[in-house]
């Protein structure tokens, strides 16, 4: 069936922000959906809040609105554009629940509004809704794991007693299993249901037996109009069922099941798929399997692309999101050609020859305070994939392609952690679902313990466990042969393992360089394969490599000239989508400049390890060894022109001084170190009279304590080399200061990795207390041209990491007079340190005064947000700049455009993850911990500010009561805050210091509350659980009131109610709440917003 | 087991390192490579490998071990079986022993470490070709060279006779309508399906269409089976006998064969199909079904000439896959409905030859029959 006419616009709903649980993969897959609905010539309409998506590029929809992903926003959008359809099966489970609440409402679904595509409401609801799911996956033969449903704790207790514990406890409608928990005691059981029930936005849990233990499967299933249905990839947990899915060790394909079981399997997809009526597009279909007698339970189903989706495409080669968007439209499988092949259908099951191997990345070092244990919510922040011709190979690239500084799987210097446990402990952690369990079962496994032992306690298949056996008898092997004694066989063996250089280099104490030497002389070199969908059997068009050592390379010469461009690596916090963009962008530029772009890249989830985005990818680890590989297999299939590393984040930047310099392209790695070591940019500061606060480095205590008699407390600590404010601590007295350098030597999570060294001091900065913070991203060329991309104002003060503050362009406080300095500074730093491409420099303004905090010649986590507020392509210029061409030359061309007149203000917010680690205490510092952004963009600040708290999912309040406790020093801007809120009829309830300074201010306090757990009366955290509290504004900076802080922030968020941390975001939102008192809200396309927007002209509806 | 170094030669010359696995020995065939994710064993059980060395592209094979339930055949009659990686340790409940050791007990010797990905490239390029491996303790790169030359490949050379049935047997309790069934190399799980329909009577494939009428059979089904079917003209003689006088279904090679009765060509693909993902459309429904395929040559659908149509193509390279006779009871299809290993997208068709026998019900508990434990809808 050819694709619909009787629709002609299409409204996507993206995914949001990014949080765990829902990361890049919605981006990857909306832009296919995009670009493909686009080619196919409907009018696509895209909703999305994150600013830092390709998605939400201009020339991917036809209409873009940057705007909160919420039901009365769509709706606006919805009056405004009348698209024939909606199509939420392509931006997780967030578009999933929006789609419902419209269909609710009635704005879609019903005549007269939009048709739902991609799956209807009854589908939806039948797979979201467990107790649905249970009795149509009952009613068509399926086994389910016996489960009640409950909306009170009364109904809980009911079903409870009837199964019987253990028992899994899961929300309704929650993505990423948040809420989910495994009871074994009826204490646990009670605290894990009452959550649930709250968290669920339908209030109702389902209660069913625990099946921990039992081998978990994944299908990735398709369906068109004409009831064809393939399966594109199955997927195998190397971590039993207990451990959540998106935090497990996942491999592709399926390795312990024989044919007979997997049929059954596939037999039993196609009967959900089709029982729950998805009529077109993917699913993802979870089943548990009893090790000991095949029984198989189906656990749930996704009506939706999800990331097993994107994991199994790139597994795959088979684009599920793009072929989802075109059976949407109507399209059939069979009527769509495979993109690799180009020979061949899309309706098949792609055969692999080779093991894929992910493995989730978390950010526990963020969140000190939680446990650290993997359970049924899902808690990483990010994954890396590897290919490997065999499961040992898969696995030592993907732990290395993690980059937390191991090697492989063990057989490098971070091994020695595990060496003082003696065996029963080491099961005993081994055992548990953490981090750690995959070196946990290498080092038992080295120590002798039998796989039997290990699979008993454990529950990883035994199969896996002697894999990775046979990684640790090779080491033997290894270490007995000897560097010297290693022959062309032995080489082969070793590297067809898996084994990095520098694992074998640190096995026999030589230097990465010299293995790497000796093995290319005895001739065991890398080999490319290639990702075909069809294990060979076709030729393939489209050059997705991955290494293995084998006889074989494939890949072919080209006549272009090359450049690689290096990708960001596993997501994590403070290096994430943005950066993929950047990549993502560059190699679109250098594309349409004629380059043949290659890309490295590890992540699955991107927009850059789509096979279609870059002329070559390989899905590699982004290693010096990996990268090595790469640059030379380019070098000798063609010219390699150079290779771009500023635009990855730290990942690529830490290779760049490795690397042959000749290849560097943009900023040198020269300049780079310049902007890093300590000494040398003070010395450049001084040179261009540009202040900085007052500091030094220090590598031990008593270095510290020299440079802070100097000084004076506050301090910030700051190690050098590490993104998103790693580690870093402003430091009030001498206790704090002795904690934070035992932290970063030996006891904190940068202390494991090596602590510190003359080449990896700390700073230690005079902290500069009530300073506005200001970040500027900036492009020079190599004539000396610089161009101001965007100065963005924080919203909150220096001292909460750039990454987690809320920013606005234009500045909305700072005079012209401070902006020219500014701009200023930033010009002559952008030429000292020779800048060639994107550098981003942080200021901190104090009466009137502007200190520079840091410089970092290379893209920053803003760019993205700067070329939606502006309008121009910055990350676009740059790459081309890097390459030689000039910003003039850019303009003549077109591509380096004029900012947009603007008449409006962008706000970009962070989102923190506070809602996964309930242990946590939510208050912002100098430790980046938020996980992804949103935009806000409205015509004044405020009603932008408003905007951005909605897409970040805290809905600021339109009327009620607003609790406020502040430090001394917020006093003021609280004040001024809590004037508007009186002036938006909101009632002010305060603590005490907080409210006399309030009295003497002459506003009114309603309600004064008691320290907690003091005194007489309500205390703060029984006065937010009485519900009568809309907004929280705690602002607990320095020491004192801590630890009452977090208990009112603990409060806030058990109870939903919004919570700033900081006076000044307090004092936007009230701004915000009054602006938007006076204004309707109105949403506006980003293409408009590009354009300038006149107030004087009315918004008029789109659609005639 | 001791680890040896072993050779793979192609005729072409083309060398391939590895490691001896299975039996001792030499191993020469046409080599030819199968897709398949799954069910190694069902693979290398099934007789229509006869003089064939198989190459998995999966590289992981053994990884569940085997068990007497997923053989498709009393023994392997494959050549050999390169792989990439055996596992050295099995992990499933249904596992009963090693493939390795099933290897070596039905004298299939094997070679693994083996860049199997490059081994389908060339056969893709080279189609399939002959090829020989064995340890290089006894063998050397030139003495391999010569085996793989000195082997006749399977154009013309009858496999047929190799792998039948010397003597036919039944599978039958009275209750129900007799199909005949020729052994042309007859997969299992085929059995098990027509026997959850009908009582069958396995015969040898050189069964005269005489003797097969004399059984008094409702049906008579054509089985898979190795080789070129051109090189088995007596089944084809048999088979034109019997068209018209009793229904027939076939599969594969009985595919293939009841094209030749009509009167078709059949013609050798370049390297055949050999996996569980093609796509075929049947082209009365339009549905798409994925499907188990094993073959090397196939129905030339243009010589059909008016006496049969195409009812089924593989959308991959239009490779006729079913065909409907137009003045007879009979069809045939060239992929595998039985799957085992494979898909169960195209298990229909037994309903099919079924209702064309008058029959409307399997069987619900079939006594002293085997045990029909896959696919059966």
């Amino acid at each position: 069936m050819p694709k619909r006419t009787d629709i002609e616009s299409i409204l996507l709903i993206g995914a949001g922000p990014i949080v765990i649980g829902q990361a890049c993969e919605f981006d990857y897959s909306g832009t296919q959906a995009c670009k493909v609905l686009g080619e196919e010539g409907y009018r696509v309409i895209l909703a999305n809040s994150n600013p830092a998506t390709i998605m939400t590029d201009p020339e991917f929809a036809d209409a873009t609105y940057i705007e909160p992903l919420d039901v009365d926003i769509l709706c606006r959008i919805i009056e405004r554009e009348r698209p024939d359809a909606v199509l939420p099966t392509l931006g997780g489970q967030t578009a999933l629940n929006l789609a419902m609440e419209l269909v609710e409402r009635g704005a879609v679904g019903v005549p007269g509004t939009p048709e739902l595509i991609g799956a209807n409401a009854e589908a939806i609801r039948t797979a979201e809704d467990r107790g649905l799911f249970k009795i149509a996956m009952q009613g068509i033969g399926l086994s389910v794991p016996e489960s009640g449903v409950a909306h009170s704790m009364a109904e809980a207790e009911v079903v409870a007693a009837q199964i019987g514990l253990p028992l899994v406890i899961r929300p309704a409608f929650i993505l990423g299993g948040k809420g989910t928990g495994i009871a074994s005691t009826p204490e646990e059981f009670t605290r894990l249901a009452a959550h649930g029930i709250a968290a669920s936005p339908v209030k109702e849990i389902l209660i069913e037996r625990s099946i921990a233990g039992w081998k978990e499967y994944e299908l990735e299933v398709m369906r068109d109009t004409a009831d064809n249905c393939v399966i594109i990839c199955s997927i195998e947990n190397l971590d039993p069922m207990g451990v959540h899915t998106g935090d497990s060790i996942t491999v592709a394909p399926a390795q312990t099941l024989s044919d007979v079981e997997y049929q059954l399997m596939r037999d039993a997809a196609f009967a959900c798929i089709r029982r729950v009526g998805v009529e077109t597009g993917g699913s993802n279909v979870q089943f548990a399997i009893n090790p000991a007698n095949g029984d198989m339970v189906i656990i749930e189903m996704n009506p939706r692309v999800s990331r097993s989706s994107a994991l199994a495409s790139k597994a795959t080669g088979f684009p599920i999101a793009k072929i989802a968007a075109k059976l949407a439209v109507g399209y059939t499988l069979d009527e769509i050609p495979n993109d690799i092949t180009r020979a061949t259908p899309a309706s098949f099951e792609p055969a692999i020859d080779y093991v894929v191997t992910k493995v989730p990345r978390w950010a526990f070092e963020k969140f000190p305070d939680s446990p650290g244990v993997l359970g049924t919510s899902m808690q990483s922040v990010g994954e890396a994939m590897a290919i490997g011709r065999t499961f040992p190979e898969s696995i030592q690239k993907a732990m290395r392609s993690l980059e937390l500084g191991r090697y492989g799987l063990g057989c490098d210097p971070a091994e020695r952690v595990l060496e003082d446990l003696d065996d029963e402990e080491l099961l005993r952690r081994a055992a548990i679902g953490t981090p750690d369990r995959p070196f946990q079962l290498e080092a038992a496994l080295r120590r002798g313990i039998s796989v039997e032992v290990l699979a008993e306690r454990t529950k990883v298949d035994p199969w896996f466990l002697d894999q990775i056996l046979s990684i640790v008898e090779e080491r033997e092997v290894l270490a007995v042969t000897g560097f010297a004694g290693m022959d062309r066989r032995a080489w082969r063996r070793a590297k067809r393992l898996g084994y990095s250089d520098a694992q074998l280099g640190w096995l026999w104490d030589v230097p990465e360089a010299d293995v790497r030497a000796a093995r290319h002389h005895a001739g065991v070199r890398v080999t490319f394969k290639t990702v075909d969908t069809c294990a060979a059997e076709f030729d393939a068009q489209t050059p997705y490599h991955y290494s293995s050592y084998e006889d074989e390379d494939e890949v072919t010469y080209s006549g272009r000239e090359k450049v690689l461009i290096l990708g960001s690596g596993p997501n994590r916090i403070g290096q994430g989508i943005e950066f993929d963009y950047c990549c993502v962008h560059a190699s679109f530029a250098l594309a349409e400049a004629g380059y043949e772009t290659v890309m490295l890249n590890c992540n699955p989830e991107t927009v850059s390890t789509d096979y279609d985005t870059s002329d070559r990818l390989y899905f590699e680890p982004l290693t010096l060894e990996d990268a090595l590989n790469v640059i030379e297999a380019e070098q000798l299939s063609g010219t390699l022109k150079g290779v771009i590393v500023s635009l990855g984040g730290q990942t690529p930047l830490k290779l760049a001084g490795l690397l042959p310099e000749e290849l560097i392209l943009g900023t040198s790695a020269e300049s780079i170190d310049l902007a890093e070591d300590r000494e040398r940019w003070n010395a450049l500061c001084a040179r261009l009279e540009i202040p900085q606060p007052a500091g030094g480095t220090a590598t031990t205590l008593e270095q510290a304590r020299v440079i802070v008699e100097k000084i004076g407390y506050p301090v910030l600590m700051r190690p050098s080399y590490v993104l998103g404010g790693r580690a870093m601590e402003i430091v009030y007295d001498d206790q704090s200061l002795c904690g934070a350098m035992e932290q970063l030597a030996r006891f904190g999570s940068l202390g494991r990795e090596g602590g510190l060294s003359a080449e990896r001091p700390v700073l230690v900065d005079r902290f500069l207390e009530d300073a506005t913070e200001v970040d500027v991203d900036a492009i020079r060329d190599q004539a000396g041209e610089v161009i101001i991309g965007g100065v963005m104002e924080h919203v909150e003060e220096a001292g909460v990491h750039s990454g987690d503050s809320a920013c606005a362009i234009p500045p909305y406080s700072l005079s012209p007079e401070t902006l020219a300095v500014i701009e200023a500074h930033t010009r002559a730093i952008a030429t000292e340190l020779a800048v060639v491409g994107l550098i981003n420099v942080q200021y901190a303004v104090k009466a009137n005064q502007v200190f520079v905090i840091e410089a970092n010649p290379r893209a920053s986590r803003t760019v993205p947000f700067v070329a939606k507020a502006t309008g121009v392509p910055l990350v676009k210029v740059a790459a081309r700049v890097m390459v030689g061409a000039t910003l003039e030359e850019l303009r003549q061309e077109g591509l380096l455009c004029a900012p947009s007149p603007g008449g409006y203000v962008a706000v970009k917010e962070a989102v923190l993850p506070f809602n996964r680690f309930p242990d946590a205490d939510s208050v912002l510092g100098p430790e980046m911990r938020s996980t992804g952004e949103v935009m806000g963009i409205d015509s004044t600040f405020g009603l932008a500010f408003a905007k951005s708290q909605l897409a970040a999912g805290d809905r600021l309040p339109d009327a009620g009561c607003v609790f406020m406790s502040l430090a001394n020093r917020d006093k003021t801007v609280g004040i001024e805050a809590a004037r508007r809120f009186v002036q938006a009829g909101f009632t002010i309830a305060a603590t005490a210091g907080t409210a006399d300074a309030l009295d003497l201010a002459g506003i009114a306090v309603a309600i004064r509350v008691a320290k907690v757990g003091e005194g007489t009366g309500m205390d703060a955290v029984e006065l937010i659980e009485s519900d009568r509290v809309q907004l929280v504004v705690n602002s607990p900076r320095g020491r004192g009131a801590r630890a009452d802080g977090a208990h009112i922030r603990a409060a806030a968020a058990a109870q939903g109610v919004p919570c700033l941390t900081t006076a000044a975001a307090g004092l936007a939102a009230a701004s915000g709440i009054l602006d938007r008192a006076a204004h309707e809200v109105t949403v506006r396309t980003l293409q408009e917003y590009h354009q300038g927007i006149d107030h004087d002209r009315p918004l008029l509806p789109l659609h005639e | 087991m001791s680890v040896r170094d072993a050779l793979l030669v192609l005729a072409d010359g083309t060398t391939f390192e590895g490691e001896t696995i299975g039996a001792e020995g030499l191993a020469a065939g046409e080599v030819v490579f199968n897709t398949v994710l799954s069910g190694y064993q069902e693979v290398v059980t099934d007789p229509s490998y006869a003089g064939q060395i198989i190459t998995f592209t999966y590289p992981h094979i053994g990884n569940y071990g085997v068990n007497l339930a997923d053989f498709e055949s009393r023994r392997p009659f494959c050549r050999g079986v390169v792989v990439r990686a055996l596992a050295r340790r099995r992990s499933s409940w249904r596992s009963e022993a090693d493939l390795d050791a099933q290897l070596r007990a039905y004298g299939i010797p094997g070679i693994a470490g083996i860049d199997t990905r490059k081994l389908t490239r060339r056969i893709r390029e080279l189609g399939a070709v002959p090829g020989a491996f064995g340890s290089l303790d006894s063998h050397d790169e030139a003495s391999l060279l010569a085996a793989a030359r000195a082997e006749p490949g399977t154009h013309g050379v009858d496999l047929v006779a190799q792998v039948t049935t010397p003597l036919a047997y039944r599978l039958a309790d009275g209750q129900r309508p007799l199909v005949v069934a020729y052994d042309f190399g007859i997969k299992r799980t085929i059995l098990r399906h027509l026997a959850s329909w009908f009582d069958v009577e396995v015969v040898p494939a050189d069964t005269s269409a005489a003797d097969t009428l004399a059984r008094g059979p409702a049906g008579v089904f054509l089985s898979n089976g190795p080789g070129d079917p051109a090189a088995v003209p007596y089944a084809r003689d048999a088979i034109a006998a019997l068209l018209g006088e009793v229904p027939i279904f076939g599969i594969c090679l009985g595919h293939q064969l009841l094209g030749r009765a009509l009167g078709a060509d059949t013609v050798k693909l370049p390297f055949g199909h050999h996996g569980g993902n093609h796509p075929v459309r049947n082209l009365a429904t339009g549905r798409i079904e994925i499907t188990s395929q094993n073959h090397n040559f196939a129905v030339d659908a243009d010589s059909l000439a008016g006496r049969a149509e195409m009812t089924h193509v593989n959308l991959n390279d239009g490779v006729c896959e079913g065909l409907r006779v137009l003045d007879a009871p009979a069809f045939s299809v060239q992929h595998h409905p039985e799957a085992a290993p494979g898909p169960h997208d195209s298990v229909y068709l037994f309903d099919e030859f079924a209702t064309m026998l008058g029959v409307t019900q399997p069987r619900t508990a079939p006594a002293g029959l085997p045990v029909a434990e896959r696919g059966v809808a």
